[in-house]
């Protein structure tokens, strides 16, 4: 049977590990390195690495850091941050990298993305798509970590981005970010209907339940990052993740394919 | 000493990492005479059918990778692309193949999947042994496997089949005819299932 996939999305800042609210107030989290052994040992299903600096601070993502990473990294691994060309893509690759995402980017320079798919095939271009709802609750595309409106309506975007050659869609909502409260699983079933490549969803994610809520919603993979990295009410630091039988309980009701 | 074959087509890190990890040396290299020389064959691959066909000529590695794998049967495991360049050609591309195995490359097909099913298959999924090899030997329990792929493999010849894989329909997720083996999947992004693979053809 095929099952979604559950992904800890890791942020970078720095040297460090953080976890945000909102797309705020970063807690450090702890080291990456040391993180991916862990999740290793646990055998994760894939891991999503984002530099949440790299496009505030014009930067090009910090290779030698995900060099660092990647050569520990036995399961699949994305990264996300400051990606803007075919070199960074190229170089990323070469790392040993295996998908590549672009948010910023992929809402300012979309031709991008096809040229991206083409040279390295559309299952390795991710596109992030950060999604605010506004205070009529319409859920609207924001850039540069959550802070920049497209006015860019989600389920039109991530259209166009399939078409465009995207393999795989991020699909994270800031509201919910590091809230752990649950997923938006109504942007989930309008996103995932809207297109035929798989859907990530991200934000929100409190509990084994809250996932397979998402999975239900029409998402082929979940992410979180504070249910993988928090434990407890006063979110002590704990790298965690739930055991396969806990997944399988979770996912039981989602049609297999 | 296991050769890498470096086309410019991705992800040789990991690979290397996870065979280092499974006990192997391993030279990287896109050098004729080095391949040459190699006892051992991988081909890994991520990107477009024609793209990856382009780079192996463009570097003239198609003369020395015939000799190697069907004139001195030198084993090689193609992993994802690597292995569809092994089949005749692809319904991605307009490029043939190197034609090692007699059978194409396809595409999953919407029109005549369930209408959920969602290409690329991206995710871990289970494999299911056409027949015994020792690439499959001694697998920990209920070996899952990473794949990351939109397009597939069809055999002309079932013997061919080394492993099937339920996605939307049964598809060989991986191949085995005399020295040649490929998976569809990344045994080298695949914990321990992938690590105890990758051991199994280092040990051939």
């Amino acid at each position: 049977m095929f099952r979604a996939r559950v992904i800890p999305c890791l942020l970078l800042k720095g040297d460090g590990l953080v976890k945000t609210v909102r797309f705020k107030e970063p807690k450090y989290v702890g080291d990456p390195i040391n993180a991916v052994k862990i999740f290793n040992e646990k055998e994760v299903d894939e891991l999503i690495f984002l530099d949440i600096t790299a496009t505030p601070e014009g930067r090009t993502p910090s290779f030698d850091r995900v060099r660092d990473i990647a050569s520990e990294c036995f399961m699949p691994m994305c990264y996300g941050g400051g990606v803007r060309s075919m070199e960074h893509a190229r170089q990323l690759f070469n790392l040993g990298v295996e998908k590549v995402a672009l948010n910023t980017a992929a809402a300012e320079t979309p031709a991008l993305i096809t040229e991206l798919a083409n040279a390295f095939g559309n299952q390795s271009i991710i596109v992030g798509v950060d999604v605010k709802r506004d205070w009529l609750g319409r859920p609207r595309v924001f850039t540069h970590c959550g802070t920049k409106n497209t006015g860019r309506v989600p389920v039109e975007y991530v259209r166009e981005m399939e078409e465009r050659g995207a393999g795989e869609i991020l699909l994270n909502s800031v509201d919910r970010d590091g809230t752990m409260q649950g997923f938006d699983d109504e942007l989930i079933r309008e996103v995932t209907q809207a297109v035929h490549i798989p859907v990530v969803a991200c934000g929100g994610a409190g509990s084994v339940a809250h996932l397979g809520a998402a999975v239900a919603a029409g998402a082929s993979g979940v992410a979180a990052g504070s249910l993988f990295v928090f434990t407890g009410p006063h979110r002590a630091v704990l790298i965690n993740y739930p055991t396969a039988t806990e997944l399988r309980d979770a996912f039981a009701s989602v049609a297999a394919v | 000493m296991t050769t890498v074959i470096d086309y410019g087509m991705g992800n040789l890190g990991s690979i290397v990492n996870m065979g280092r990890k499974a006990g192997g040396s391993f030279t990287v290299s896109a050098d004729p005479a080095v391949i040459a020389q190699a006892d051992k064959l991988i081909l890994p691959g991520v990107g477009s059918f024609d793209h990856g066909m382009t780079k192996l000529r463009e570097r003239g590695l198609i003369p020395v990778l015939n000799q190697q794998v069907l004139e001195r049967k030198v084993p090689i495991l193609g992993i994802c692309l690597g292995v569809q360049l092994f089949t005749r050609g692809s319904e991605e591309g307009v490029l043939p193949g190197l034609a090692w195995i007699a059978g194409d490359t396809v595409r999953f097909k919407r029109a005549v999947e369930p209408s959920t099913l969602k290409v690329p298959h991206m995710g871990w999924n289970f494999i299911d042994p056409a027949k015994a090899d020792p690439l499959l030997r001694d697998l920990p329990p209920e070996p899952r496997f990473y794949f990351v792929h939109s397009y597939h493999l069809v055999c002309d010849d079932a013997a061919d089949v080394l492993t099937w894989t339920q996605y939307g329909h049964r598809f060989a997720s991986a191949l085995q005819r005399g020295n040649i083996w490929g998976t569809q999947f990344h045994p080298e992004k695949s914990h321990k299932f992938g690590l105890a693979l990758l051991k199994n053809f280092l040990a051939l």
